[in-house]
């Protein structure tokens, strides 16, 4: 399939495939290598009730699909990579309303990259969480475990 | 007897009875599925049923990190309920998570948070997911939670 689909192409019908993406409501708008994650909300992202916030691991979930994601982006790997480890800021409460994300790989070695991701809503530069990880790309003929 | 002791001992005791309560208040919990199985004294256990919703890797049909993530924010939460004197509210700050092997496809990951320090305004957690036992982990965490000023009581229910 790398033949004939654009990367963008490959991530879109990846993250079509993927349960939890489907399940988070999450999509990607994809222009070349830039890529913008979307998460619209819903009632079952909230984490507390009383203040209508969202909820940290539904947060933490969306900035490490959207550094997954980049990463295959940019990467020329067949399968997306596995993390490593991943430290999650919460820098502001998430509100009830749509979430955005966008991650830069700082660096892509040959086994492992490291990459940032940053959430936000209505202002971009009021970010509602950060993410730091890194992960390890699943070369072709390596095992996945 | 200290007061304040036996404020968090019947905090304690009304966490085990609603045991099943304390996720359901929760949207994106009750969505995962998780649930919690245990609670002493700043310490909390849960479980996370394999669920294919929450499956990241299609190949190897294993629930993505981000149920992980949930689990064990959601459990270090908690075990700061376990461990304040008085009741307040937490917020995450940051948490860490380091994954040590993938979990095995379809089977129950368990969780376990500790709250191991206390100041004024921070609490510290660390926390595991496991299939058997902490010999051998899935993933561990280490969190920083904000202590909340006093709110007015609310969705808990705790009475004071």
């Amino acid at each position: 399939m790398s033949e004939t689909l654009t990367r963008g192409q490959q991530l879109e019908a990846f993250l079509e495939r993927v349960p939890i993406v489907q399940t988070l409501g999450m999509r990607c708008d994809i222009k070349g290598d830039d890529m913008t994650a979307v998460l619209p909300f819903q009632k079952k992202l909230i984490g507390n009730f009383t203040i209508k916030a969202l909820h940290g691991g539904a947060i933490g979930t969306f900035l490490e699909m959207t550094a997954m994601a980049q990463l295959f982006l940019v990467s020329d790997v067949e399968r997306p990579a596995r993390t490593i480890n991943i430290t999650v800021d919460y820098l502001r409460q998430g509100r009830a309303e749509d979430l955005y994300g966008r991650a830069r790989v700082i660096k892509l070695g040959r086994r492992m990259a490291s990459v940032t991701a940053e959430a936000w809503q209505s202002e971009r530069d009021k970010p509602v969480a950060a993410l730091h990880g890194h992960f390890l790309l699943n070369r072709s003929g390596e095992t996945s475990s | 007897m200290d007061e304040s002791i036996s404020s968090l001992e019947k905090r304690i005791a009304l966490m085990r009875e609603h045991m099943d309560g304390m996720t359901e208040v929760v949207p994106w919990a009750r969505e995962t599925g998780f649930k919690v199985t245990r609670v002493e004294r700043g310490q909390v256990w849960g479980v996370q049923p394999f669920a294919e919703h929450l499956v990241g890797d299609v190949d190897a049909q294993v629930i993505h990190g981000g149920a992980i993530t949930t689990l064990l924010d959601n459990l270090s939460g908690m075990a700061c309920a376990a461990a304040l004197e008085e009741f307040r509210f937490v917020a995450t700050l940051d948490l860490r998570i380091d994954y040590m092997r993938p979990a095995d496809s379809g089977r129950d990951i368990i969780g376990e948070a500790e709250c191991y320090h206390v100041t004024k305004s921070v609490a510290f957690c660390r926390a595991w997911a496991y299939h058997e036992s902490r010999d051998k982990v899935i993933a561990t965490a280490q969190g920083a939670f904000a202590i909340n000023k006093p709110r007015p009581k609310a969705s808990l229910g705790v009475p004071e």
